[in-house]
């Protein structure tokens, strides 16, 4: 009963983690795409001449400020989704006293 | 997803995340030998792409006419295009960093270009012959980003070398906070160095990696549920696949003129 409580307690934190992975990558991501459109939509406002060559720039610093929230947001799915590695160790350790 | 033994998701994204790994020390497949590990999927495909890729290229260049043809048109578009990327920020005279620049944009783009690829498709076929595991997304995996990356920083250090020669150390000690503090300089440096190549390859690798997870994500749905999402998500894929492509170009020309220019 025992081996019960401790996997359900990482899948618990698992649980947790993987939630906080996800909605922080998204939460910064979102704060950072909302003020590089709005500043984008300022600059072409003033000159709109500018307006393509604003545009990929702004694309540029669109894939920076993409970039590592799709890591963290994978390390959440994976979580989620594949094999949890910490469950696994702790199956893998716990085996000798199932058996 | 059919076969006749049920698999549970798990072991199905487990499955996809297997490379067709070589072990240098036994040459035998399909075992891990730590380091000495060849993922030959990686390999095979990254190679096959840049013999094709440049291949073509290769053969448009020999049979240059004066009305272009349409794959004419759509190389020297190509071609342009990277030739301005360039010069908007390298100011010297250099026909190395536009065709580095141009080689990379194309490699890159059609690696990233395989995850458009059913997740199925590849590792299907290939299992009729026997290979056990396949994925195809050569970068989807960190040793080939590493890899390009790497050689990246290779040449940022030469460019370095090259620009600055003696002045180098002297740019190293007293920049930015001058003379006096010349440890904290020199920690600044390195630190800012060993960024560059670790950045330009997780991006890379975090967003393709990411890309292919969820389309293994949305492999595991029912088939009748599979379209809506799947269309979506390649639709938005393709930016992404670009935009990649290009940001590591970018950044190459960047970090190399920076090199090439100094503080």
């Amino acid at each position: 009963m025992e081996i019960v409580n401790v996997i359900g307690q990482i899948q618990g934190f698992s649980v947790l983690a993987a939630g906080l992975l996800i909605s922080f990558a998204a939460l910064g991501t979102a704060v950072g795409f909302g003020l590089l459109g709005g500043k984008f939509l300022e600059g072409v406002a003033r000159q709109p001449e500018l307006g393509p060559m604003l545009m990929m720039r702004m694309f540029i610093m669109a894939g920076l400020v993409d970039a590592f929230a799709a890591i963290s947001i994978v390390m959440g799915l994976l979580l989620f989704f594949a094999t949890n590695p910490f469950l696994a160790a702790v199956v893998n350790a716990a085996r000798p006293a199932v058996v | 997803m059919s076969e006749a033994q049920v698999i549970t998701p798990g072991q199905y994204i487990e499955h996809h995340l297997e490379h067709l790994t070589l072990n240098l020390k036994t040459f035998s497949i399909g075992d891990g030998g730590g380091f000495w590990t060849l993922n030959l999927d990686t390999l095979i495909v990254s190679v096959l792409i840049g013999i094709v890729v440049f291949g073509t290229l290769r053969m448009v260049a020999t049979r240059l006419t004066e009305v272009p043809g349409k794959m004419q048109n759509l190389v020297e578009m190509v071609f342009e295009f990277v030739n301005n990327a360039v010069h908007e920020i390298f100011h010297h005279k250099t026909t190395f960093i536009p065709s580095l620049a141009l080689t990379i944009f194309l490699w890159v783009f059609f690696m990233n270009a395989m995850d458009l690829l059913p997740v199925d498709l590849l590792p299907r076929f290939l299992g009729l012959f026997g290979v056990p595991h396949f994925k195809s997304v050569p970068t989807a995996d960190p040793n080939a980003t590493f890899a390009m990356s790497l050689s990246i920083f290779a040449l940022i250090v030469i460019f370095n070398l090259k620009a600055k020669k003696h002045r180098l150390l002297k740019e190293m000690l007293i920049f930015p906070f001058g003379p006096y503090l010349f440890p904290v300089n020199v920690l600044f440096r390195l630190i800012e160095e060993c960024v560059k190549p670790l950045s330009l390859a997780l991006r890379l690798f975090g967003n393709m990696f990411a890309g292919e997870l969820i389309f293994i994500l949305i492999a595991i749905m029912p088939w009748w549920l599979q379209w809506p999402p799947g269309a979506i998500w390649a639709v938005f894929h393709i930016l992404i696949i670009t935009l990649q492509a290009f940001l590591f170009m970018m950044l190459t020309i960047i970090y190399l003129s920076m090199a090439h220019e100094g503080h």
